[in-house]
């Protein structure tokens, strides 16, 4: 860190040369903030995606906010949102740290849980659609009659398929970060707690959780803003249905705007999606507490 | 610094990922436009006259290399989709695949489809190679924007005649025959009806039928022509209720809610004898003949019109489904495009070759004089059945999601979708749907 000279100190206090965020930051103005804006702008305009566009005042924010629809949608993804991180945080926690220890078979077993994180969404939700066919599917196929149920087409128990399929794709991402954290904790905290006489149970407690402080706020923050953009998974496995009961909000935007073909309203739908997601990620932010910049390692 | 790298680090995270949810929206343009930049090109849709159309292509291409025709080929769902992005943003196809109706009126009202009217009255030999009744579909306020191109496609009731003989029972004529066969397949461990109801439009064909032999087609004319509160005609509401006795009744097979007809689930279920009977298009036919091939070829495989219904004012021979396919040229397309498209649709379709393909695979193109190639095919029996049906038919209506606008389309998919759950009662749907009209 000490360099004798003094131009050099200088750089480092001021850190890096702001030119190399440039090129990142052109592609994220020509595709996030450009597009954001055209968004917004849309949204006050009526367009089936042909002719004109049609500057229309607030009717299709007053179509969207009036339709019962959207604040269905809204529903469907506070539960998936809720759910998902319920089932998803603590398997991925557990599993992260059980693949971050060093044994052979471990790691063998880490591997085979990463092997979803290999597939595209699309083909995921065809296998499970394939499986979970009440006709043809995984439960006729072996002869169980209670995997035969009418997985996707029963309104109560879709939304529950869904979280699972979620899940199981998403899962082994979690662990990988989850694991990363882990072997970033010194060993020597674990030794002392040992000498102190603490159990496992109680060194997870004490010292492997708190530890673990940003990551599973980084995870979680990926979990629940990711949970806003659900769309290829949820399209392709049930297209939103049976009924409006998987029609997140990200798919109601699709299909009112590519199917119902009122880009209006889908602009609204898109807006409303961008505020949410920030409101989240920032809330999520904060719950990090008032002394991030403080060290993990005290102590250590 | 870690609370700055975190905070943006979050914050550009969730931008991304909306972002990324906005931008599979957005899709490119059409896929490689390799060889000659200035040649026509066509999107076709996969499927039963996937290979006719290639067929059709490759001998145009062969004898015409100067007027070349660069063909590609997408999937029913995603080509909707696809065609009405690519023709706003100006990157669509010279041959634009359609169905007439709705979409082609929004076409017609952007001006992105050439006026065909003058072309059909120098080339008279096009017009009249065309039945007249499907001719008609491609006709927005008296100019001709739409071409015909394949197959009619009735929508029509099949059933299996072997799981018939094992009850005892014939194919149902009247409404009430109909629901006396529910209970009798269910004694029997089999489902009455097989439905691809994932996919949302098979649900639509009970509607259209049961509102077109209640009502007659004046219904859904009227609910076609925008009028105020179209959707309350008793008719309607007298269809819902049917559907939902039938659903109630266990008519349909058991998770019909989640099998999707796009994958071709439904029909397995009719021709491995899972369920009874299906009522679906006529283009199901070819795909059957394909995956199930001695089903067809044995005769197991029967086919009636739908049932009349007691006290009902439509004509039993009137049909509903698609009339046809059509071609439209882009308007937008350059003048060499525009003319090696019009002499394909001059000598290049619907020539003996292609014909008699779409004839081999099952389907009854929409020309003229083909009775005796009909007769001497091997599937002579079914189509002759759906010749007759289209030709004889008072009134062939479009399916009513091709017909309506988008917009109207896609409420009353999910609405109906909501019926046939339970979710909704049919007041609600006509309530529903009767504040979508003009939209």
């Amino acid at each position: 860190m000490s360099t004798s000279t003094g131009s050099s100190r200088r750089v480092l206090e001021k850190g890096p040369s702001g030119w190399l965020a440039a090129p990142a930051l052109v592609f994220f103005l020509l595709f996030a903030i450009i597009p954001l804006f055209g968004v917004l702008f849309l949204s006050f305009t009526r367009w089936d995606g042909l002719g004109e566009i049609k500057l229309d005042g607030l009717s299709s924010w007053t179509t969207v906010l009036t339709d019962p629809v959207t604040g269905n949608a809204l529903w469907v993804t506070a539960k998936i949102m809720f759910f998902s991180f319920i089932v998803q945080a603590p398997i991925s926690l557990l599993l992260g740290v059980f693949t971050s220890a060093s044994q052979k078979y471990r790691a063998a077993l880490a591997v085979l849980y990463f092997v979803p994180l290999l597939l595209s969404s699309a083909a995921v939700a065809i296998a499970y659609k394939a499986l979970l066919d009440p006709n043809f599917g995984l439960g006729p196929g072996l002869g169980m009659p209670f995997l035969a149920q009418d997985w996707l087409g029963n309104s109560d128990l879709v939304l529950f398929v869904v979280v699972f399929v979620i899940a199981w794709q998403f899962v082994p991402f979690h662990t990988l970060i989850y694991q990363g954290g882990v072997r970033q904790i010194p060993a020597s905290l674990y030794e002392a707690a040992q000498i102190d006489g603490a159990g496992r149970v109680q060194q997870f407690f004490s010292i492997t959780l708190p530890q673990l402080k940003y990551t599973i706020i980084t995870s979680s923050t990926l979990m629940v803003v990711g949970s806003l953009a659900y769309f290829d998974l949820v399209f392709v496995l049930t297209g939103g249905g049976p009924g409006y009961s998987t029609r997140l909000l990200p798919l109601q935007m699709y299909l009112t705007g590519f199917k119902a073909n009122d880009m209006g309203a889908a602009s609204a739908l898109g807006v409303i999606l961008v505020v949410i997601g920030l409101a989240l990620a920032l809330i999520l932010q904060r719950l990090g507490g008032k002394n991030r910049n403080a060290s993990q390692l005290e102590g250590a | 610094m870690v609370k700055l790298t975190l905070r943006s680090a979050a914050i550009a995270v969730t931008v991304a990922a909306v972002s990324l949810s906005l931008a599979a929206c957005g899709s490119s343009g059409p896929a490689g436009s390799a060889g000659n930049a200035d040649s026509a090109t066509m999107w076709g849709l996969t499927g039963g006259n996937q290979p006719v159309l290639q067929k059709s292509i490759d001998a145009w291409n062969k004898a015409h290399p100067d007027e070349s025709v660069k063909l590609d080929f997408f999937a029913n769902d995603a080509y909707k989709t696809k065609v009405r992005t690519a023709v706003g943003a100006g990157q669509g196809p010279t041959f634009i695949y359609g169905w007439g109706g709705g979409v082609l009126k929004s076409y017609v009202d952007a001006s992105q489809v050439a006026d065909l009217s003058q072309f059909i009255k120098d080339n008279p030999d096009v017009q009249s190679r065309y039945l007249p009744s499907v001719l008609k579909n491609g006709v927005i306020d008296g100019k001709t924007y739409a071409l015909p191109n394949n197959n009619v496609q009735p929508v029509v009731l099949y059933f299996n005649k072997d799981v018939f003989d094992k009850i005892g029972a014939q194919a149902p004529k009247t409404w009430d025959e109909l629901m006396a066969l529910v209970p009798k397949f269910k004694a029997a461990g089999i489902a009455p009806f097989s439905l691809g109801g994932q996919s949302k439009w098979p649900d639509l064909m009970w509607l259209e039928y049961l509102v077109e032999r209640i009502g007659g087609p004046d219904v859904f004319a009227n609910i076609a022509a925008n009028k105020p509160g179209a959707w309350s005609d008793p008719a309607v509401k007298e269809a819902l209720t049917k559907i939902q006795e039938l659903v109630d009744a266990g008519g349909f097979v058991n998770g019909f809610s989640s099998i999707a007809a796009d994958s071709n689930a439904d029909q397995a279920l009719l021709y491995t004898g899972k369920a009874a009977m299906i009522l679906q298009g006529g283009w199901i036919y070819q795909s059957m003949k394909k995956d199930a091939a001695d089903f067809v070829k044995n005769g197991k495989l029967g086919y009636t019109a739908f049932p009349t219904v007691s006290g009902g004012k439509g004509d039993p021979a009137n049909v509903v489904g698609n009339p046809s396919n059509f071609w439209s040229i882009s308007s937008k397309a350059t003048d060499s495009q525009k003319k090696a498209a019009l002499d394909y649709v001059k000598s290049g379709m619907f020539t003996d070759a292609d014909t008699q393909a779409l004839i081999d695979s099952g389907a009854v193109p929409v020309t003229t004089g083909i009775e005796s190639k009909l007769a001497a095919s091997p599937d002579k029996d079914f189509l002759s059945y759906v010749y007759g049906m289209a030709k004889n038919a008072p009134n062939f209506t479009l399916s009513w999601d091709q017909a309506l606008s988008p917009a109207q389309g896609d409420a009353m998919l999910a609405n109906l979708d909501q019926i046939f759950l339970k979710k909704i009662t049919p007041d609600q749907f006509v309530s529903t749907m009767n504040a979508t009209i003009g939209k």
